[in-house]
């Protein structure tokens, strides 16, 4: 038995490692971050280099949520869908202050944190937060994912 | 036409209609009695006036006493470049305006927006739906009478832990 327990440790690690080079983002811009977001996306800073350089534009296809500005409660159900249409295995980043937790704004029209809605993996704190900022978020979720336990679901695991 | 004589000419003109004209940061202000709002736009809109342009429309709430709600009407002649102001008061218990859709086509949605932040009604308005809240949204946010933190969640929220 304890040679196949290592052979799935192994297979865990593979896993993590391929899942966390290729997070394909769906970016969800709804303010001015999203100006720090191309920054960061683009060649000067170049998030690709960290494997998350594919954007995809539909939620289906995407395994990162990146959740960029304020979100209203106008817009929450609009959020809560886009979540709920990405495929297992999937994270979510909040991006800046609004997204972390309203930000400046606290009045009747603003959510006070997408974590109130969604589950979120990574805040991003900032106004806006800077492309270095991000990157370094981009990182403490590639290590989260190496060593979080990986879904299993396809070979009938739990 | 020089602005001495404009406001001379409003003044035999439509007498009737202006309480007071004063002046503001270079703009002529005219206070307008309410009633008579929709008749003295008709006549500013036409020649020899010529606002052609409605630049904004908005409201103020100042809280007490009887003419709670102000509209103000910013207005701009293209053929004359001077700008008016104009402003109505409104009662607090039921602030209800002339719409001027009719005269200006922006006037639709800033309209919309003063109903949906203020809860004024203009009468005449072809489709008087809230524009930036949402369906089901309950009050006027821009009130001051309205709790500031209130807010009306769509979806449940979780609490903050």
């Amino acid at each position: 038995m304890s040679g196949l327990d290592f052979l799935t440790t192994r297979l865990e690690m593979a896993l993590g490692w391929g899942r966390k080079y290729s997070l394909f983002h769906y970016p969800f811009i709804t303010a001015c971050c999203g100006m720090e977001y191309m920054s960061a996306a683009c060649a000067h800073f170049d998030i690709d280099r960290f494997g998350a350089g594919l954007t995809r534009f539909s939620p289906r296809q995407a395994d990162l949520l990146l959740v960029v500005g304020t979100v209203t409660h106008k817009l929450a159900p609009v959020l809560k869908t886009v979540y709920d249409q990405m495929l297992e295995p999937k994270w979510v980043i909040a991006f800046g202050a609004c997204a972390v937790s309203g930000g400046i704004y606290q009045n009747y029209a603003v959510v006070q944190g997408i974590d109130r809605i969604i589950p979120v993996d990574v805040y991003i704190p900032g106004c806006p937060p800077r492309p270095e900022t991000v990157l370094d978020g981009l990182m403490k979720l590639q290590d989260k994912i190496q060593h979080q336990k990986q879904d299993w679901r396809w070979a009938g695991k739990p | 036409m020089g602005r001495e004589t404009l406001i001379d000419e409003i003044r035999t003109k439509l007498g009737d209609a202006v309480e007071s004209v004063s002046e503001s940061y270079g703009d002529d202000v005219l206070a307008v009695r309410p009633g008579f709002l929709r008749s003295l736009m008709v006549a500013l809109r036409a020649a020899p006036f010529d606002y052609a342009v409605l630049l904004d429309l908005t409201c103020v709430d100042f809280t007490a006493g009887e003419g709670r709600f102000e509209l103000v009407y910013h207005l701009y002649s293209l053929s004359r470049n001077v700008r008016l102001r104009l402003k109505t008061s409104l009662p607090a218990a039921d602030p209800v305006a002339d719409s001027i859709t009719g005269l200006w086509k922006n006037a639709d949605w800033l309209e919309r927006e003063v109903f949906d932040m203020f809860g004024v009604r203009f009468t005449g308005h072809p489709d008087l739906r809230r524009l930036l809240t949402y369906e089901g949204f309950e009050g006027h946010p821009l009130r001051k009478s309205y709790p500031w933190r209130l807010a009306q969640p769509r979806i449940p929220m979780k609490d903050k832990v």
